[in-house]
C-alpha cells in the first residue's frame, strides 16, 4: 500500500511501513467516509511527493557531481524559469483543485442525530439527541450507527481541547465560548479510539474516549438502555455500594440516574458498568480498576479535579467501584 | 631612505594606530567590548549554548517517549520540558543565532570596521543572555511555563491552571524580543548605510539581501507577538478579559497574534541560512550566481508571502470555510519562491563546475531534508488532510524536516565555512564526513518514523502513550535515531571547542571564494578590514585582480586611526557614494549596566515585584541616557577629515544622512506594527460581536465620549506643530526658539495624554468588565504612554540644547526626535479616531 519514496530510504523503510497503516487510532485504516477520503488524498500526495523528491534529488546530484558541461547561463536562467516557477505553479495548483474539492463533502449536514461534546480537563461530557427527541447523557464514550451522518456540536468547559477520532475523519477544536460543527459518518462496524489533540493541561495524554460504531438497531437498543435510569445488577451487597457513593460525598459531583446523585461537575456514571474503557480511555473497564481509580486518582491522572480518595478504608472503595461496575 | 621603505615604515605605523584604536582590552575589562568580532563571537556561543540545552530537552523527551508507559518524567516536568524545549530552539536560537552571525560576518562583507551602532548590538547580547537565561533556568526550580511554547489561553491565562512559568515566558521573551528587534535595527542600518563605496544595492552580497529581508520580517512579524504579549500579560496581572469569552474576549484573538508572529517566524529562521547557502554555493561552483536578481525577488517574495499564511495553523478551529480555501493557497504559494531559491542554486552549480568539500556535504544534505519537509508542508496546507495530520507526529516531522533541513544543515555548511574567517583556522574535513553522517543517518531514522506514528493517531504534547496501539516501536526507532543525531552534534562540538585548536592557521581565502568577508589576512586583526576599497563587482575578489593589495597597502579609503577614533564608511542607500566618516563609540560597560537594570525590571514584574521593577527600570531609563548622552551625536573636534583617495568626508551628519535618523525610522516602523496589532484585536472584537461596543443599561454605546478625545486631539495637534516650530527655529540659530518650543511641545503633550486617559476614567469604562473597555484602555494607554516617550525626549533635547550639544550646526537629536513625533503623532490620532468616532458608526 505504501508506495517506495526513494531507494536509499526504501531499504529499512518498506517493512515497516507495510504495517504502519492498521489500527484502532489510524487515519491510514479508515472506517468513516471522510477518513477515506483524506487516506486517499495522503496516497496520492505521497506517490507524487515521491516523484518530485526523486526528480529533484537526481538534478542535484547531476549537477554536484560536476562532471557535466557547464550549461550557458541563458540555458540555466530558463532551468529555473521551468523547474522553480512554472512546474510548481502548475502541480500545485493541480494540488489545491484536487484537495479543496474534498472540502463540500468533508462538512455536509448531519442527519438527525446530534452529540453534543464538552470538553472538560480531562474528560469528555456526552449528550446525545436522538432525532426523535429523545436525549439522554453519558460519558467518555461514542456510539455511532454505522451508514448514516452523525452531527457533533462541540466546545469546552474550561480550556480549548480537540475531538478526533482518526479511523472516522479528521479533528476539531473545542473552545469555551464557541460551538463547532463537525459530521462523521462511518462506513464500517468496530470499536476504534479517540484522544484529544489540542494540549490542555498536565493530563492531556490521559484524555481518549472509545468509539463503537454499531449497526443501527444494536445502537438503537443501546440507546434506549442509556436513557433508562440505573439498574443495579446482582452483585454482592450492592446497597452498600450505592450507600456509601452518597455518604462518601461521590455525589456532590457525579450523577447517577435513578439515585438522589445528580453532580454536574464531573462525568455522568449512570451505566459506567457497560462503557467500554474506564478514567477517559485509558484503563480497561474492571471493578479493579474502578477501585483503583478511585484510590489513585491523581496518580493516574496528574491535575485532574477529582481529589485521590485513599482515605477511605479499603472495603468501602471495593464495594463502591463493585456498585459502580454493576451499573450497565 | 627610499620611498619604499618611507612607504612601509607609514604602513607600520598605520597598523599600530589602528590595532591600538581597536584594541578589545584584556582582563575583566575584556567584557566591555562592543566592536562586532567580539559580540558576535558571545552571541553566537550563547546561541549555540542554548541550542545545546533545547538538545538535550528534546533527548529528555525522546527517552521518556522510547516506550509506553514511561515513568521517566513525571507529567507536569514533561509539559514544562517539550514547552522550554520549543521555546528555546525559536527564541533562543533559530533567531539569534542569525542575529549572532550576521553581526560576526556582515561588516566583513561590507568592507566596513563595524556595524553602525555596536554597544546597541552589545546591549542587544546582554539582553538576549540574562533573558534566556531567566528563562531556561526556572525549569531547575520546577517553575518553567508549561503550557506549550503557542501558549493558548485559557490554559495560559488561568491562574489556577498556570503557575509563574507563564509569566517567565510572557516577560522572558518580550525583553528577549526588544533585543531581536534592536539586532535587526542595527542590521537593516547596517546593510543600508555601510556598504563600502561602490557596492550599489543590485551588487551586494546576496547574503545582504537576506539579511534585511530578514530584518524587516522581524520588524513586521515581533511587534504583533509583543502587542499580544501585552495584552496576554495585561489578563493575567490585572484582569483584563481579552481571551476571556465569559466577558467579551475571545482565546482565538491571541492564537491570530501568536501566528502572525508564528508563521513568519518560520521563514525568518530558515531565509539567514538559505543566504549562507547563497555565499557557499558560488564559491563551490567556481562561478557568480546565476540569476541572481530571480534569487532576490524570490526571497523578497518568500518574506512577504510569510505574512498570508497564520490561519493554516488554525485549519481545526472552525474558521469558515472560504477562510480555509484562501489560506491553503496561500500556503502553496509561497512553496513557489522557496522553489525558486533552490533552483538557483541548482542552476548555479549546473552552470558552473562544482568542486565539493564539507560544506558542500551539508548542503547536500540539507537540500535532500528540506525539499522532503517542504513536499509535506504542501501536503499539510491542504485544509481536509491537515484536519487528520494537525497536532500529531506528522507535522513535528514535517517541522524538524524543515527547520533541521533548511535551517540547522545549511547553518553547519555555514559554520563549516565561516569558521576560518572567525577563528583563523579549519574545522577537520574527516571529522566534519562523520558529523554529517552520524546527524543526517540519526536524523531520518529519528523523525521519518513519525510521520507514521502521527499518522497512525499519536497526537503531540503526550507525556506517555498506552501500549499496543502501533506506536511502540515506531517511538524506539526514533528515540535511537534522536541519540545517533545528537552524538553527531556531541561531535562538532567537540571539533569546535577541542579539534580546532590544534590545527594550523587556515591560508588567505582558503576556498578561493569571490566576496569582500575573504579579502583580509587569517586569523583577522582586531580592526577587520586594512582600508575600505571602491568596488565594482559582485565577486570583488574575482573580477578585481589588484584589489587585495592595494587594500593591504593601505592605499584605498580609511586606511589609518590618526585621531585615534573608531572610524568606519557611511555611504548613501541606492548607490553607495561615501557620505560621512562615522566615529563609532568604543568599548563600555554602559550596555551591559542598561542591560542589567531593564531586565530586572522585567523578571521583577514576573515576580509581581511592582515597585522595585518601577524603579530599577527608571534606573535602567537613566542609565540608557547617560549611554545617550556621551555615546551619541557626538559633536567632532573638526567638520571633516581626509579619508584617502583625495575625498574627504565630513564627521557629523544629521536628517536622512545619518544612520541615527535611519535607526529611528526602522525602529518607528516596528513600533507602528505593534500598534496596528491592538488596533487589529479591537476590531476583531468588533467582528465577533453582534453589538459592539456594548451597550449601557439604558441603551446607548459605550464609549469614551467625544469631548475629551477631541481635547486630546487638539492638544496632540499642538504638541506635533510645536515640535516642528521648535526644529524651524532652531535651524534659523535661535537656542530660545527651540527651547520654548520643546517646553511648550512636552506641555501640551501631557495635557494630551492626559486628556487621552481621563476620557474612558470618566466615562465609567471599567477595563476589567469586558474586553470592549479593556481594548479602549490599552489603545489610549498605547498612545499615552508614547506621548509620554515623547516627553522624556523633549527633555533630552531640552538638556543638549542647555548643555550645548545641540544647536543648529549640531543638531541630530532634533532631527531624531521630530522623526519620532511624527509617529507618534499618527499613533494618537488614529487612536482617537479609532477609539471615540467608532462607536458613533456602531
Amino acid at each position: 500500500m505504501v508506495k517506495q519514496e526513494n531507494p536509499a530510504y526504501g531499504a529499512w523503510l518498506l517493512p515497516w511501513a507495510l504495517a504502519a497503516c492498521d489500527g484502532p487510532q489510524s487515519a491510514l485504516d479508515p472506517a468513516g467516509h471522510e477518513a477515506g477520503l483524506v487516506a486517499h488524498l495522503f496516497w496520492v500526495m505521497l506517490v507524487a511527493s515521491g516523484v518530485i523528491w526523486l526528480l529533484v534529488m537526481g538534478i542535484a546530484f547531476y549537477a554536484a557531481r560536476g562532471r557535466h558541461t557547464p550549461w550557458q547561463p541563458r540555458r540555466a536562467g530558463r532551468f529555473i524559469l521551468v523547474c522553480g516557477a512554472i512546474v510548481p505553479t502548475l502541480a500545485l495548483a493541480a494540488l489545491l483543485v484536487f484537495g479543496l474539492r474534498l472540502m463540500p463533502g468533508l462538512r455536509a449536514a448531519g442527519e438527525g442525530l446530534r452529540v453534543a461534546v464538552q470538553g472538560e480537563q480531562f474528560w469528555w461530557r456526552v449528550r446525545y439527541e436522538l432525532p426523535d427527541g429523545r436525549a439522554f447523557a453519558t460519558a467518555n464514550e461514542i456510539r455511532l450507527p454505522v451508514g448514516s451522518r452523525t452531527e457533533f456540536l462541540l466546545t469546552a468547559q474550561d480550556v480549548i481541547h480537540s475531538f478526533w477520532v482518526p479511523n472516522l475523519g479528521g479533528k476539531m477544536d473545542l473552545i469555551p465560548g464557541t460551538t463547532n460543527r463537525l459530521v462523521l459518518e462511518p462506513t464500517r462496524t468496530g470499536t476504534f479510539r479517540g484522544v484529544c489533540a489540542e494540549f490542555c493541561g498536565a493530563s492531556h495524554a490521559r484524555m481518549a474516549f472509545s468509539v463503537t460504531v454499531m449497526e443501527p438497531s444494536e445502537f438503537e437498543a443501546w440507546a434506549a438502555a442509556q436513557i433508562r435510569p440505573a439498574a443495579v445488577g446482582p452483585v454482592t451487597g450492592p446497597g452498600e455500594g450505592a450507600a456509601l457513593f452518597l455518604a462518601r460525598g461521590c455525589a456532590a459531583c457525579h450523577t447517577v440516574r435513578g439515585t438522589g446523585a445528580a453532580g454536574r461537575i464531573g462525568p455522568d456514571l449512570t451505566h459506567l458498568g457497560g462503557r467500554e474503557t474506564l478514567a477517559a480511555g485509558i484503563l480497561p473497564n474492571t471493578v479493579a480498576n474502578i477501585d483503583r481509580f478511585i484510590r489513585e486518582t491523581r496518580e493516574i491522572k496528574p491535575g485532574a479535579r477529582m481529589p485521590s480518595f485513599g482515605m477511605l478504608p479499603e472495603h468501602e472503595s471495593a464495594a463502591i467501584a463493585a456498585w459502580l461496575g454493576s451499573l450497565r | 631612505m627610499s620611498t619604499d621603505e618611507q612607504d612601509k615604515a607609514l604602513r607600520r605605523e598605520q597598523e599600530e594606530r589602528l590595532s591600538r584604536v581597536w584594541h578589545t582590552p584584556p582582563g575583566w575589562r575584556y567584557w566591555s567590548a562592543v566592536n562586532n568580532s567580539e559580540v558576535g563571537r558571545w552571541y553566537t556561543a550563547t546561541a549555540f549554548a542554548f541550542f545545546l540545552f533545547a538538545g538535550v530537552l528534546g533527548l529528555l523527551m525522546r527517552a521518556q517517549l522510547s516506550v509506553p508507559e514511561n515513568t521517566l518524567l513525571p507529567a507536569g516536568l514533561y509539559n514544562q520540558v517539550f514547552t522550554l524545549h520549543g521555546t528555546a530552539m525559536m527564541f533562543l536560537f533559530a533567531v539569534p543565532i542569525f542575529e549572532a552571525v550576521a553581526i560576526l560576518i556582515l561588516p566583513t562583507m561590507l568592507a566596513a570596521r563595524d556595524l553602525p551602532f555596536p554597544r546597541l548590538s552589545a546591549f542587544g547580547y546582554w539582553c538576549f543572555l540574562i533573558g534566556g537565561v531567566f528563562v531556561c533556568g526556572s525549569i531547575f526550580f520546577n517553575a518553567a511555563p508549561d503550557g506549550g511554547w503557542f501558549m493558548y489561553p485559557p490554559l495560559t491565562t488561568d491562574p489556577k491552571l498556570s503557575g509563574i512559568g507563564a509569566d517567565i515566558w510572557l516577560l522572558g521573551l518580550s525583553f528577549i524580543e526588544v533585543a531581536s528587534i534592536a539586532a535587526a535595527v542595527e542590521l537593516i542600518v547596517g546593510v543600508l548605510k555601510c556598504r563600502p563605496p561602490g557596492m550599489r544595492i543590485n551588487t551586494m552580497p546576496l547574503y545582504c539581501w537576506y539579511v534585511l529581508i530578514v530584518g524587516g520580517m522581524i520588524l513586521f512579524a515581533f511587534p504583533p507577538l509583543i502587542a499580544g504579549d501585552i495584552l496576554f500579560e495585561l489578563e493575567r496581572l490585572a484582569g483584563w478579559p481579552f481571551f476571556d469569552p465569559a466577558r467579551g474576549g475571545d482565546p482565538l484573538l491571541w492564537q491570530h497574534l501568536f501566528w502572525i508572529f508564528g508563521h513568519p517566524e518560520v521563514y525568518i529562521v530558515f531565509l539567514p541560512s538559505i543566504a549562507l547557502l547563497a555565499m557557499m554555493v558560488p564559491t563551490f561552483a567556481r562561478r557568480p550566481i546565476v540569476g541572481y536578481s530571480w534569487i532576490v525577488l524570490a526571497a523578497v517574495g518568500t518574506g512577504f508571502l510569510s505574512f498570508g499564511l497564520w490561519v493554516h495553523h488554525m485549519f481545526t478551529t472552525g474558521l469558515p470555510a472560504i477562510s480555509l480555501g484562501f489560506f491553503s493557497a496561500a500556503s502553496e504559494a509561497v512553496a513557489i519562491p522557496t522553489g525558486v531559491q533552490i533552483f538557483v542554486f541548482v542552476a548555479t552549480m549546473l552552470a558552473g563546475r562544482v568542486v565539493f568539500s564539507t560544506p558542500m556535504l551539508f548542503a547536500a544534505g540539507s537540500l535532500g531534508i528540506f525539499v522532503f519537509g517542504g513536499l509535506t508542508g504542501v501536503m499539510v496546507a491542504i485544509a481536509p488532510f491537515d484536519w487528520q495530520a494537525h497536532d500529531t507526529y506528522f507535522v513535528v516531522a514535517h517541522l524538524h524536516y524543515v527547520l533541521i533541513g533548511g535551517m540547522l544543515m545549511p547553518l553547519l555548511a555555514g559554520a563549516y565555512y565561516y569558521v576560518p574567517l572567525v577563528m583563523g583556522r579549519k574545522l577537520s574535513d574527516r571529522l566534519g564526513r562523520w558529523v554529517f553522517w552520524l546527524m543526517f543517518c540519526g536524523f531520518n531514522i529519528g523523525f521519518m518514523p513519525m510521520h507514521f506514528t502521527g499518522l497512525r493517531g499519536m497526537p503531540r504534547r503526550v507525556f506517555t502513550y498506552p501500549g499496543g496501539i502501533g506506536w511502540d516501536w515506531l517511538n524506539l526507532i526514533s528515540t535511537v535515531g534522536a541519540f545517533i543525531f545528537a552524538s553527531g552534534l556531541v561531535l562538532f562540538t567537540w571539533d569546535v571547542l577541542v579539534g580546532l585548536r590544534r590545527r594550523p592557521y587556515a591560508p588567505r581565502n582558503p576556498w578561493n571564494a569571490g566576496t569582500l568577508e575573504w579579502l583580509g589576512p587569517l586569523p583577522a586583526p582586531e580592526y577587520g578590514v586594512r582600508s575600505v576599497p571602491a568596488i565594482a563587482s559582485r565577486y570583488p575578489l574575482w573580477d578585481q585582480p589588484d584589489l587585495m593589495r592595494d587594500v593591504d597597502e593601505g592605499r584605498c579609503y580609511l586606511p589609518d586611526a590618526e585621531e585615534g577614533q573608531r572610524e568606519t564608511m557611511v555611504t548613501s542607500v541606492l548607490d553607495s557614494h561615501p557620505v560621512q566618516c562615522l566615529r563609532v563609540p568604543g568599548n563600555s560597560f554602559l550596555p551591559m549596566i542598561c542591560a542589567v537594570l531593564v531586565g530586572a525590571s522585567f523578571i521583577g514584574t514576573a515576580f509581581h515585584f511592582y515597585w522595585s521593577s518601577l524603579v530599577v527600570g527608571i534606573a535602567g531609563m537613566f542609565a540608557i541616557m547617560a549611554w545617550l548622552w556621551q555615546g551619541t551625536a557626538v559633536i567632532p573636534e573638526k567638520d571633516e577629515k581626509p579619508v584617502g583617495l583625495g575625498l574627504s568626508l565630513p564627521l557629523y551628519v544629521s536628517g536622512t544622512k545619518s544612520v541615527g535618523w535611519w535607526a529611528m525610522f526602522i525602529t518607528l516602523f516596528g513600533d507602528m506594527t505593534a500598534f496596528a496589532s491592538l488596533v487589529f484585536s479591537y476590531f476583531y472584537f468588533w467582528t465577533i460581536h453582534e453589538v459592539f461596543p456594548p451597550r449601557w443599561p439604558d441603551g446607548t454605546p459605550q464609549g469614551p465620549g467625544l469631548l475629551w478625545p477631541a481635547l486630546a486631539f487638539c492638544l496632540l495637534a499642538g504638541a506635533w506643530g510645536a515640535m516642528l516650530w521648535a526644529r524651524a527655529r532652531n535651524a534659523a540659530g535661535s537656542a530660545t526658539g527651540l527651547r520654548l518650543g520643546l517646553a511648550g511641545a512636552a506641555l501640551l503633550a501631557l495635557g494630551s495624554a492626559s486628556a487621552m486617559l481621563w476620557a474612558p476614567w470618566q466615562a465609567g469604562l471599567t477595563p476589567t468588565e469586558h474586553a470592549y473597555p479593556a481594548s479602549v484602555w490599552v489603545l489610549l494607554g498605547w498612545a499615552a504612554a508614547h506621548l509620554a516617550l515623547g516627553v522624556v525626549m523633549q527633555g533630552y533635547c531640552l538638556a543638549r540644547s542647555l548643555g550645548g550639544k545641540l544647536t543648529a550646526r549640531w543638531d541630530i537629536d532634533i532631527h531624531n526626535v521630530v522623526l519620532y513625533w511624527h509617529f507618534a503623532a499618527v499613533t494618537g490620532v488614529v487612536t482617537l479616531a479609532v477609539v471615540a468616532l467608532f462607536p458613533l458608526l456602531a
